[in-house]
């Protein structure tokens, strides 16, 4: 007989994964904030993180980069929660067919996606830069601000959009004082879904740009590929990490604020 | 003084409601509610009643018929603007906002002054038994305290009307009698028409004025909770409201009537000589003592005798099954116990005899001839004799009938000439009358011995030699 609800036996189920993760997620953690304290001999340095802050060009790129991150969610957020706030709202069989048709663009590999994008821009002979850039950027991470929101919006518990007009809210009041502010869940975690991934982003930089546009993602690649600097391109990636920490401890405090 | 309409707040007009399946949840809905009043109404679950309330509340509109609020036309106004507010049965308090900004939301949409809203509020929680909660988060809260948050929110508008749907369904008997104390104790204080909904026929006899028993999206009773429980008008609401007997009985005349194979003098009249009717007791009216055989007195004080079959205490009274000899099985209340295997003489006074009219004495279906032997109705073809049909020709819409005793069940519902599903039980002291809905939604009536359940699927046979045709009149 199983024991399901043996907590020991269930633990054991999941030791392989915990192998895993730490062989390839805790690991290569650790050894970036290891090589980013350190200089090419392997001694000890702030040197990388002096380097990063000295250089404007690394800065620029930084905020330049936050920058593109920003408005890649923006745009994201605007196209996506009226969709989101449609589907959330329509009877559930509409709603999950609705969703299986933006989920399945998804299920491609985005590289090949972003790649066929390059070829409908250079067949309709659109110069590649800025702009291009944020259309794949938006192209590809819309799903990510539509489904957490989504989600949200389906789960809550529609009574209380007929509380409030019960209680004298229009649908304009209705929208604003009661499925925004419960939608917030949602957004935030579409938010963080779009915003750090955008900001490390450089396959899709490379691509839409033609490497004319450089992002933080894409210093950080070619600096560990160049193999010479690869103790600045760990400090870049460790600087990332903390900003990303950051990021998702904010989220986290507003997410339970909310949640519960 | 004039007597005007507007006596009444609420007047409901011939109310129906078909939804898309096409299936009618309200079928001509008639009903005027008075001003203050305290109203439920009762039924099963997928009666119309929770329907019924949301055309009121604004969030359902009727497919026909008329609400007016104060002789006004209350369907033309959204539900933001209906002076009507609602407790709902999930209480439906917002999540994100604390115990104050949920009963303010009325208020501040209303553009009501800070000082105002602040007052107010603290009457209404106040008035519920909240104060002090004002900036507890709702999650945190209890299903009573939620369900009181719910009830200030919904009174602070002042509305007009109140509509409360099963507002105390989720909460644990002992919180839920509190409440309905309560609730009472808030109307008479508050002076608002209630207008409650519940499937709870204690609850309901307990808080209102007046009762509306729905059932299959029709009113079948309107009346005080004496009335109702004393007087039901027919076998359904006997049935759901308390614990009853219900026997066939014939009218013999004016105040006679003859059940259980013995004539009872009653207080009914205008029922006609020898009239099939169906009669009520109920199982506290009914006397009962031990019979003593050598007692010369006894032979002629007890209108029926009876052995105890079982006995159960249920903490006030006792309640025992008896079985007469004549062969009836009547459940019967008493402060003291009888156990079972007891001789008991039972006895019934004139009063306590609820006569009612009998709803239907056989089963009539519309159908059609399709050939000399063969007929159409309930969506089936059956064979019949050439003789059934004399006089009738192929094509001819008839009228068929037959008694409730034309039927037999089957255990396999692949094994009938149709099939169908158990779908409301009437004991009648000695054998059972059961609605069987077939696959087409009518309904078939059988009376039976055997024991069924709610919801069982069933085989229908029909013995076509007790059928009766003829043609149908237009």
């Amino acid at each position: 007989m199983f024991h399901f609800n043996d907590i020991h036996t269930r633990s054991r189920w999941a030791w392989p994964y915990i192998i895993f993760l730490f062989c390839f997620v805790v690991m290569p953690l650790v050894m970036i904030v290891i090589y980013a304290f350190e200089d090419n001999t392997g001694a000890f340095t702030l040197n990388n993180f002096v380097r990063f802050f000295t250089r404007s060009e690394a800065i620029n790129t930084f905020f330049y980069s936050l920058g593109i991150a920003f408005y890649t969610t923006l745009v994201c957020f605007l196209l996506g929660f009226p969709a989101a706030y449609f589907m959330g709202m329509e009877e559930y069989k509409v709603s999950t067919v609705l969703a299986m048709l933006f989920i399945l663009p998804m299920s491609f590999n985005s590289l090949l996606r972003t790649i066929a994008t390059v070829e409908v821009f250079s067949l309709a002979n659109i110069p590649l830069g800025e702009g291009t850039l944020m259309f794949g950027m938006v192209y590809n991470f819309l799903p990510f601000m539509i489904y957490p929101i989504y989600n949200t919006i389906q789960k809550m518990d529609k009574s209380v959009i007929e509380a409030a007009r019960d209680l004298g809210a229009n649908r304009k009041e209705v929208f604003i004082k009661i499925i925004f502010p419960l939608s917030m869940p949602g957004v935030y975690s579409g938010i963080a879904m779009v915003f750090m991934p955008t900001v490390s982003t450089f396959a899709i930089t490379e691509l839409l740009t033609r490497n004319k546009i450089k992002l933080f993602g894409s210093i950080i690649q070619e600096n560990i590929q160049s193999g010479v600097l690869l103790n600045y391109g760990a400090a870049l990636s460790f600087i990332m990490l903390v900003f990303i920490l950051l990021t998702n401890l904010f989220n986290k405090t507003e997410g339970v604020n909310d949640e519960k | 003084m004039v007597q005007t309409h507007s006596d009444y707040i609420i007047e409901i007009q011939h109310v129906s409601k078909c939804f898309a399946d096409g299936k009618y949840v309200l079928s001509d809905v008639s009903l005027n509610i008075r001003r203050g009043e305290f109203v439920t109404i009762l039924g099963p679950s997928g009666c119309g009643k929770t329907t019924l309330l949301r055309c009121l509340g604004g969030f359902l509109q009727p497919t026909s018929g008329t609400i007016t609020l104060n002789s006004q036309d209350l369907l033309s106004l959204p539900a933001h603007k209906r002076p009507i507010n609602t407790v709902f049965q999930k209480y439906a308090l917002f999540p994100h906002l604390n115990v104050y900004d949920n009963v303010a939301f009325g208020l501040k949409l209303r553009g009501v002054e800070r000082q105002e809203i602040n007052r107010q509020v603290k009457k209404a929680l106040k008035m519920v038994g909240m104060t002090d909660y004002e900036w507890r988060d709702v999650n945190s809260l209890s299903g009573g305290q939620q369900q009181r948050v719910a009830f200030a929110r919904a009174i602070i508008n002042k509305p007009d009307v109140l509509l409360l749907d099963e507002p105390l369904a989720a909460l644990d008997l002992k919180m839920r009698k509190d409440m309905q104390l309560e609730l009472r104790e808030m109307h008479r204080q508050l002076g608002i028409t209630f207008i409650y909904v519940t499937h709870d026929q204690e609850e309901a006899l307990t808080l209102s004025d007046r009762v509306v028993v729905m059932r299959e999206g029709q009113i079948q009773q309107i009346g005080t909770p004496t009335d109702i429980y004393n007087e039901p008008q027919n076998c359904f609401v006997a049935d759901f409201i308390g614990e009853s007997n219900i026997l066939d009985a014939t009218m013999i005349k004016d105040e006679l009537v003859h059940f259980c194979d013995v004539d009872f003098p009653c207080v009914d009249k205008g029922f006609g000589e020898m009239q099939a009717v169906d009669v009520v007791l109920r199982p506290e009216d009914i006397y009962i003592a031990e019979y003593q055989q050598d007692n010369k007195a006894h032979e002629n004080l007890w209108q029926l005798k009876g052995e105890v079959k079982s006995c159960i205490f249920k903490g006030v009274h006792y309640e025992m099954a008896v079985l007469t000899d004549n062969g009836y099985e009547l459940l019967v209340q008493d402060y003291h116990a009888f156990e079972a295997g007891t001789y008991v003489g039972l006895l019934i006074k004139p009063e306590d005899i609820q006569v009612m009219k009998k709803e239907r004495t056989e089963n009539t279906f519309l159908g059609e001839v399709l050939s000399d032997n063969q007929i159409r109705f309930l969506d089936t073809k059956w064979q019949v004799s050439a003789e059934q049909l004399t006089g009738l020709t192929v094509g001819d819409a008839i009228v068929v009938s037959f008694g409730f005793d034309a039927v037999v069940l089957e255990d396999d519902f692949a094994e009938g000439q149709l099939s169908g599903e158990v779908h409301f039980i009437l004991y009648k002291g000695n054998y059972y009358h059961l609605t069987i809905r077939s696959e087409s939604s009518e309904d078939i009536f059988v009376n039976t011995t055997d024991v069924w359940d709610d919801g069982d699927q069933v085989g229908i046979h029909l013995d076509t030699d007790k059928i009766r045709i003829k043609k149908q009149e237009i």
